[in-house]
């Protein structure tokens, strides 16, 4: 076994190459260190290529009102207050800078009359405030970003004749296990060439999880294989913390047909762009789910709905464009109140709204995904969409500064499997400036430790190794075992149906129990086949990290009783202050997931100010606001 | 509605391999790549394919149907009769590792050697662009690095050693992508595309811009411009000039 061991050196590993993995390379390159990034996929592949609607950053171009305190405003408000105030707020002031970065990359955004970066509208966003390449921002961002990484070799080239002298890309390496000293802390990481099944194995003192999410544990995803919640659970068993793991975002608009389609992402654009959603009865009945916390900021009639697109500035807008949680559940409600669309959605209709000229325009990959897949004509028929499960908010908590993993020293996790940003809810955009902003603070966090070690490596006991390797090969052990496709659909049967977009004590009583039968069943997973390219043997890998992360979001979820963002309990329908300040925090407890209460950090003064009192009123307990110094809040709403 | 299909897919690696027969279920509305898992997860657990988004949108799932170079996620099922054996195999032009899956570690190093965006002198957030002037790269910049037309481009595909010096569709669309950046500093794109990356070995077959899954006007309106670039550079005396005592940028 350890003949075929390959090994390598490097001051920081990113393990994931999405758009926060590939920001922290360039900063822990940019920072003098050698670095190594590894994914699952090919380079240029990730989840993040698949990002439509756009970059949320204040840069003020469409609408110059817009800054940084009312991008933060928009955030907390989206995430119903449970936010890390201090990561909305770097992400809030440094996403603007991070996406003109880009254009020195070589990014090439749609353009403003005036030359500049042209900004759209999205859901939850006070302004116009997403940076996109028509929908296909996510594309632009990896390639940009890519394409740095390439010229980032050339350099390295031209200094010392090997382009992968400091930045160097393993693809098609899936990690298994992080590797620890016996103090815990970080060593480098253990895996496997998905190509030829070998062994790989990485030293280095510091490790930037940027693995993405975990929607592979449901049935109806937006999300590709990729997402069985690795980082997630390698930190875990590293023994750090998951935090706001009960949250899981179900976008309002996946498709619904035909079946093998079922839940690939219909992006916000096509309501930011003018889009609307009618049942079958063909009302516009998101006037009829606007809840009390965002009324007096949506429009009440249609015509004023339609008025915004033009003149936002003396009209409300249509709410259709409230953020997903609320649109999700007022699709769910049609639904099941029977005024759904033939094939269990509901509409979407831009057809009767825009030109067909202008529909090609803004929405072409829409378009070319509803035609090929469904045939249908967007600028012609209306679309059927229904919830699809489209990102995790929970995950690794970190410090918002530095990125650095709670409990692992080495440790650090950015994107979309760290937790705290989007608090109960993100919105839309959110994301993919929080995998910039974070993304280049963890790779530079990782550079300062790692600096700060002075040469010190915390170093593996070989044992570690060997359980590793040992724990990897045991799928090809055992006879007569289950098979690993089987497993996961029923996971992901269950997580879909019991711990999905509604939720009650009962069902999630019962997921768990499902979820305990799953995982003795787990234990004895029989694969065919051999090590090279052996889809059924990494999916039994991943399905421990899956089933881990299953577990963590369903005892979150039994515990937080009420319901807040990307969270509805049936029996706790309420959103409750009492709730507010306190996060679940789920580690590992033996085979199984330990989840506590933490409170959170009150928020700053100045950043409290950035509300009116009765904004505030809808969300702290009577005893926060009484706190507030009300010197503190103001009227005008405008921030400072 | 469901029917039975006859598949044959090519099963193997480096060391060689045959089309496997296999009669699989197809389901109203699915593509070529629902029913390649669908034999991984009750026929061939091990059976090798790439694929990421199934929304033709990250270009993983390459490979060739009916020796058609073509995207598995988004070929519909439709497309064929019930009648019809479908075959499927892995990308001619590149190296097997197994099954479906091939080695296309050469597109990556072909990306290596086109230097990179050269940053204009200005501040970040300084840059203007008009709108018009961008879409002609933003054409070249949906791509999604399928390779398919790395795959049917007769000069990569039947003569292994143009591989050294050509550097086939996808990166000629690179090349005029920066070549028609408003503000890339550098003026040798076409230069570049003429002694590094080949262009000259192209002929025009248009055969890339067929099998684009993104529609990208490969040949008219990256090669054919840059060839014409290369062309009016070399020999019109007046431009060459020009571009050496920086009267015209590139
Ligand atoms: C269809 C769709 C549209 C979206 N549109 C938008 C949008 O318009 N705006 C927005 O802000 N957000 C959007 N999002 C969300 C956003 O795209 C994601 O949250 C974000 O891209 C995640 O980026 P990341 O860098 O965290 O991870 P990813 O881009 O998913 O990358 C994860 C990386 O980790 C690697 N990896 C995972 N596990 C391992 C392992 N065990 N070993 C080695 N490598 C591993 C993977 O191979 C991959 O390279 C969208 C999401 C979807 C699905
Ligand atoms: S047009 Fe040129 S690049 Fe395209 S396939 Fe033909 S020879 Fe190859
Ligand atoms: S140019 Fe078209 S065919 Fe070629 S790699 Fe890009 S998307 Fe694929
Ligand atoms: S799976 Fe992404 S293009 Fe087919």
């Amino acid at each position: 076994m350890t003949a075929e061991l390959e090994q390598f050196d490097y001051d920081v590993l990113i393990v994931g190459a999405g758009g926060a993995g590939l920001r922290a390379a360039i900063a822990a390159r940019e920072a003098g260190l050698r670095t190594a990034i590894i994914c699952k996929s090919l380079f240029g592949k990730a989840h993040t290529v698949m990002a439509e609607g756009g970059i949320a950053a204040s840069m003020g171009n469409v609408n110059s009102k817009d800054s940084w305190q009312v991008h933060f405003r928009d955030t907390m408000r989206g995430g119903k207050f449970l936010n890390s105030w201090r990561m909305a707020e770097l992400h809030a002031k440094e996403a603007p800078e991070r996406v003109w970065e880009l254009e020195t990359y070589g990014a090439l955004f749609d353009r403003t009359p005036d030359g500049r970066i042209s900004q759209r509208n999205f859901g939850g966003h006070e302004y116009p405030r997403l940076a996109h390449v028509g929908d296909r921002t996510g594309l632009e961002l990896i390639r940009t970003m890519q394409q740095k990484i390439v010229s980032l070799q050339q350099d390295d080239e031209r200094e010392s004749g090997d382009p992968e002298s400091r930045l160097k890309v393993f693809a098609e390496v899936t990690i298994t296990d992080l590797l620890q000293d016996p103090s815990g802390a970080v060593a480098g990481a253990f895996g496997y060439w998905r190509e030829s099944g070998r062994f790989v194995r990485f030293d280095a003192p510091a490790v930037v999880l940027a693995t993405g999410g975990i929607g592979k544990s449901f049935k109806v995803t937006s999300n590709s294989w990729e997402y069985t919640g690795d980082g997630h659970a390698l930190a875990l068993r590293a023994g750090s913390n998951l935090v706001n793991m009960e949250f899981v975002q179900f976008h309002p608009t996946g498709m619904v047909w035909p079946p093998s389609v079922k839940g690939i992402l219909v992006t916000e654009s096509v309501r930011g762009d003018g889009g609307v959603l009618k049942n079958s009865e063909g009302k516009r009945f998101m006037f009829d789910y606007v809840p009390d916390v965002f009324r007096g900021q949506y429009a009440q009639t249609e015509e004023e709905g339609d008025r915004w697109y033009t003149d936002p500035d003396t009209n409300k807008r249509p709410p259709e464009l409230l953020p997903r949680d609320e649109v999700a559940r007022a699709i769910n409600s049609e639904v099941k109140a029977g005024r759904g669309s033939p094939h269990g959605g509901v509409f979407l209709d831009i057809a009767s709204r825009r030109a067909p000229e202008e529909i090609l325009k803004k929405l072409p990959s829409m378009h070319h995904q509803f035609k090929e897949l469904a045939d249908v004509d967007i600028t012609k028929e209306p679309m059927e969409v229904g919830p699809t499960c489209h990102y995790v908010m929970g995950g690794v908590e970190v410090d918002p500064d530095t990125a650095a993993a709670a409990r692992v020293p080495g440790l650090f996790a950015a994107g979309e499997v760290s937790g705290g940003m989007h608090g109960s809810n993100r919105l839309g955009g959110n994301s993919l400036s929080d995998l910039l902003v974070f993304g280049a603070r963890a790779g530079t966090g990782a550079a300062a430790y790692v600096q700060g070690l002075g040469g010190r490596r915390p170093q593996v006991d070989q044992a570690v190794i060997d359980a590793a390797a040992a724990a990897a090969l045991a799928p090809f052990e055992e006879e007569g075992g289950e098979n690993p496709y089987t497993l996961h659909q029923e996971m992901q049967q269950t997580m879909n149906d019991l711990v999905g977009i509604i939720r009650t004590a009962e069902e999630i009583e019962r997921a768990l129990e499902r979820l305990e039968d799953l995982k003795a069943r787990a234990e004895h997973l029989t694969v065919e086949g051999h090590r090279q390219f052996n889809p059924g043997w990494h999916l039994a890998l991943d399905l421990r990290n899956m089933l881990a992360v299953s577990e963590c979001v369903a005892r979150a979820a039994l515990l937080r009783q009420e319901s807040r963002g990307g969270h509805t309990r049936d029996d706790f329908p309420a959103m409750d202050p009492r709730w507010r300040g306190r996060n679940l925090i789920c580690s590992a407890d033996g085979d199984g997931i330990a989840v506590r209460e933490q409170p959170m950090p009150a928020m700053r003064e100045d950043l409290l100010a950035l509300f009116e009192t009765d904004e505030l009123a809808k969300y702290l307990t009577p005893e926060e606001l009484a706190a507030v110094p009300t010197a503190a809040t103001h009227t005008d709403g405008s921030g400072s | 509605m469901s029917y039975d299909a006859r598949f044959r897919v090519w099963r193997g690696d480096a060391d060689g391999g045959e089309l496997v027969d296999y009669t699989v279920e197809v389901n109203d509305g699915e593509v070529v790549l629902d029913i390649i898992h669908r034999l991984q997860a009750t026929q061939s657990g091990d059976l090798a394919v790439r694929w990421n988004c199934k929304a033709g949108k990250c270009g993983s799932c390459s490979a060739e149907i009916n020796g058609m170079p073509r995207l598995l996620c988004m070929t519909r099922m439709s497309t064929f009769t019930e009648a019809e054996t479908i075959t499927v195999t892995p990308l001619r032009a590149f190296p097997v590792i197994r099954d479906l899956v091939t080695d296309v570690s050469f597109n990556y190093a072909k990306a290596r050697q086109i230097p990179a965006f050269a940053p204009p002198d200005l501040a970040p957030g300084e840059y203007r662009m008009q709108q018009v002037d961008v879409e002609r790269s933003q054409e070249f910049r949906k791509c999604i690095e399928c390779f398919l037309c790395q795959d049917t481009c007769h000069v990569v595909r039947d003569h292994e050693d143009n591989k050294e010096a050509f550097a086939g569709p996808r990166f000629l669309i690179r090349a005029a992508e920066l070549d028609m950046h408003p503000l890339d500093a550098r003026d040798d794109r076409a230069d570049f595309a003429r002694e590094e990356q080949g262009i000259g070995m192209c002929n025009i077959t248009k055969c890339c811009t067929e099998v684009c899954p993104e529609h990208i006007k490969i040949t008219d309106n990256a090669i054919i411009p840059m060839k014409e670039r290369v062309a009016g550079r070399r020999y019109d005396p007046l431009v060459w000039l020009g571009t050496k005592i920086g009267l015209r940028r590139g």
